[in-house]
């Protein structure tokens, strides 16, 4: 079986498949022909057709969150592999497991552009967690194999595998993934057990403790969860979620305090605000999160778990850094509580819960109902009461205010159930992931909460759901704005809403009919009940246009360069007021 | 966030499988940071050429330094970062040639001056001498400021190499 000799594509296929992948997302051209040739003739991969290597990026993404799998994508030289840039960023910055293979023009062409040249090792350096370009068919299969070790190991990430056109036709030699084991890289996954005893002791004498934990629990695989989950039951102490964590603690648990941040729940930001002893687990202090940072938490010894040091002290400093995989520093802290038979603090506790429960009572998430309009928080909520306790529906999003109420009101109970782009915030992101979740997950629910904005950016996706029969959802809370942008126009910008309102957007319903998909509008609140009911019946692909409030704000808020207790909670009392010129500078 | 007050300068020493694009790794690392690289220099040290050694020499509050070697350690070809400014004491050394151009006066007290340093004249002419020169940054720019006015027209130094003291290795 080992050393047999082959071509470079019949390499690349073979080496895929040794890796477990099933289904790729691509769009073929010029340099990738060879490999679009030998995927003809072979069945154990299948793929994907995208109608933009950018689509083809975040259904991939979109695979591999929800289902913890690393996720494939091939795309041509050239303008192929330029077109995987964002979604690249993207996979970067949100930590997702993706292995690009980008096709390149032949070895003995490349710094002459050639024809569909791009230099996309050096335009992609710093958007992957690691690139490679293979300069020899005997190299490829040992290439493939370590793309993936990285893009899995550690803290997750995208790989580029850029193959030049004659490397994939000349003939190599396969190697097997355990005849290209590397020692290269070897990320520490369990962390130093005293670390873990101090992060314990810590935590065992707190009087108003939290955790915060973020993306990293969901990278550290379901088990993790199951392990915070244990963790809070153990100890008693409250929960808060970043927007990439969610599901990783259920959002029905009374411990759980909802999404903090810049959206979040006023007894999320007080409650991390007034804590005596912070655990964050697998979160990276994004100032989404922090707010200002000279008043983020002032009072707080902070824990961080991490698997990546450079996410520790980058933007908080922190008391006890303990370096590891959020898994089995859990499991540790689990064994250490319960060895050392550490008891919460009753008394504090209670007192805590108590003003804790006091911050719940104000409702920050409470908005203004209507009769004659749709409310967009009001159709998630719709929304939410109809698939409530399924555990079949994937969530994705667009970004926007649509994205901020979709975490808001959808309640997550399991992790990789939640697509969304936290980090990059990439319009166009939501279809195309919501996609790849269907293909991952044939017989699931998958929406995407898309603004209508955002939709346009990947709708030509559509055809692609059509090809495949994919019968993803697409939900518009269609505000006729590019809503978050009209949002700071008006808080920050006196109100001139410059080229933030979407004139001329197609009817989304001939759209939605144009490809082969079912379109519904509702235009009351009467009508929302009735077309989720439709929706979520058709088996088909179905657009949902919901013609929401047009000048609805997203609240909570916390002004970028506020602090967690400047927390606004709707029009009373105005957002500007807080934001002094550094809050003008920030995003 | 950087704030000039406490500020220091760090001299680090990175392993590095000798691969293609690390330097630029390297480099891209330090400009998309906004980290500032006072010197790098780079050449292979294994006898296999497998591993080059990469010395920075950087400047930056401590929780900079300390980001600058995270994202130097999570860099998938580097084997190891070490910071030598505090892990002990240890040797820095930059070479440098200085052309000095002149005749006359100047000349004689250029040449004088270089036996000052210890810097060899690799190179002469009737009209100009090129030398060489050994010692820390510190030394090398007292050199060059003192040859300025004798005529110097033309300066390469190879930035700061680096190693730690004692019989223990990177
Ligand atoms: C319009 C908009 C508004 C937003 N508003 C908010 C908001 O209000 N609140 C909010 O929270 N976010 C918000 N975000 C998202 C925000 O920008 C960040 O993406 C998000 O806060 C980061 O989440 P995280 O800290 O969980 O980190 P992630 O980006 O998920 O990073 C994961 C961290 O865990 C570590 N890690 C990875 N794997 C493991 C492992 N196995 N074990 C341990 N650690 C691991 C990584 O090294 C990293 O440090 C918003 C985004 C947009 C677009
Ligand atoms: C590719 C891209 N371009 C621009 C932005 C900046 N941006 C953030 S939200 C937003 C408006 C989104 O509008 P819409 O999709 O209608 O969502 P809404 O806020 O109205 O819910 C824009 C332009 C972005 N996040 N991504
Ligand atoms: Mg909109």
């Amino acid at each position: 079986m080992a050393n047999q000799r082959m071509t470079g594509a019949e390499i690349v296929i073979k080496a895929l498949v040794d890796q477990g992948v099933d289904v790729i997302f691509g769009y073929p051209g010029g340099a990738v022909l060879p490999i679009y040739d030998a995927l003809f003739q072979q069945d154990k991969v299948r793929h994907i057709l995208v109608r933009h290597e950018q689509g083809a990026m975040h259904a991939a993404e979109g695979y591999a969150r929800s289902t913890g799998k690393v996720g494939v994508v091939l795309v041509t030289s050239g303008p192929g592999a330029t077109n995987c840039v964002t979604g690249l960023t993207d996979a970067l910055m949100d930590s997702i497991p993706v292995v690009c293979l980008t096709g390149q023009v032949p070895t003995h062409l490349i710094g002459n552009d050639a024809f569909q040249e791009a230099d996309t090792v050096g335009i992609t350096r710093p958007c992957t967690k690691h690139n490679y370009l293979v300069k020899d068919s005997n190299d490829i299969a040992r290439i493939i194999h370590e793309a993936f070790h990285v893009a899995r190991s550690g803290r997750p990430g995208p790989v580029v595998v850029d193959l030049p056109k004659n490397v994939v036709v000349n003939q190599g030699t396969y190697q097997t993934p355990a005849q290209s084991r590397t020692k290269k890289y070897n990320p520490q996954v369990k962390a130093d057990i005293a670390r873990v005893e101090q992060a314990v002791e810590l935590l065992a004498g707190a009087k108003r403790p939290i955790i915060y934990a973020g993306g990293g629990v969901i990278n550290a695989g379901p088990a993790a969860s199951q392990l915070l989950a244990s963790f809070a039951k153990l100890t008693g102490y409250p929960v808060t979620l970043t927007l990439m964590g969610l599901g990783a603690f259920p959002a029905s648990d009374p411990q759980f305090l909802g999404m903090l941040g810049m959206h979040g729940t006023l007894e999320a930001n007080y409650a991390m605000h007034g804590c005596d002893v912070m655990l964050c687990l697998g979160a990276r202090f994004d100032d989404r999160v922090t707010g200002r940072l000279d008043a983020f938490s002032p009072g707080s010894k902070k824990i961080h778990v991490d698997i990546d040091v450079s996410s520790i002290n980058k933007n908080v400093r922190v008391d006890l850094p303990v370096v590891g995989d959020a898994a089995y520093v859990l499991e540790d802290m689990i064994k250490v509580w319960k060895s050392r038979q550490y008891r919460a603090d009753e008394a504090a506790l209670k007192a805590w819960w108590a003003t804790i429960d006091g911050w719940r009572k104000r409702d920050s998430l409470r908005y203004q109902p209507s009769k004659d309009i749709i409310k967009p928080q009001y159709a998630l909520q719709r929304l939410f009461a109809a698939i409530k306790g399924r555990d079949d529906v994937f969530i994705s999003t667009e970004v926007g205010q649509h994205q901020m109420w979709a975490a808001q009101f959808i309640g997550f109970e399991k992790p990789n159930h939640w697509l969304t782009s936290g980090g990059l915030g990439t319009m166009g992101y939501g279809l195309p992931a919501a996609m790849g979740a269907q293909v991952a997950n044939p017989k699931a629910l998958c929406i995407d909460v898309a603004g209508e904005a955002s939709i346009l950016m990947n709708i030509q996706e559509m055809s692609t759901i059509a090809q495949y029969r994919l019968p993803v959802k697409v939900f518009i809370l269609n505000n006729q704005y590019m809503g978050m942008v009209r949002q700071w126009q008006e808080f920050f910008f006196g109100g001139r809403y410059s080229e933030s309102y979407m004139d001329s957007l197609p009817d989304f319903v001939k759209l939605a009919e144009a490809f082969g998909a079912v379109g519904l509008r509702a235009t009351k609140p009467e009508d929302v009940d009735g077309l989720v009911k439709e929706m979520l019946d058709c088996p088909k692909a179905v657009i949902a246009d919901v013609m929401v409030d047009k000048t609805e704000n997203c609240y909570p808020m916390i002004p970028a360069g506020a602090a967690h207790n400047e927390i606004k909670l709707g029009p009373e009392g105005g957002v500007t007021s807080s934001v002094n010129d550094e809050g003008m500078v920030l995003v | 966030m950087s704030n000039p007050v406490n500020e220091r300068r760090h001299t680090i020493a990175v392993l590095v499988d000798n691969e293609p694009g690390v330097l630029a790794r390297v480099i891209g690392l330090f400009s998309g940071r906004g980290y500032n690289i006072d010197s790098l220099t780079v050449a292979e040290v294994s006898a296999e050429k497998t591993q080059s050694r990469i010395t920075v020499v950087t400047r930056g509050t401590p929780m900079v330094i300390e980001q600058i070697k995270a994202q130097l350690g999570r860099l998938v070809p580097v084997h190891k970062v070490s910071d030598l400014t505090i892990e002990g004491p240890h040797v820095e050394r930059e070479l440098a040639l200085l052309k000095v151009a002149g005749t006359g006066e100047k000349r004689v007290e250029a040449l004088r001056i270089a036996d000052v340093f210890r810097a060899r004249a690799v190179d002469s002419t009737t009209a100009s001498f090129v030398f060489e020169v050994t010692g820390t940054s510190d030394k090398v720019d007292a050199l060059i400021s003192l040859m300025m006015p004798l005529g110097l027209v033309d300066v390469s130094r190879t930035g700061v190499v680096a190693i730690a003291r004692g019989p223990k290795p990177l």
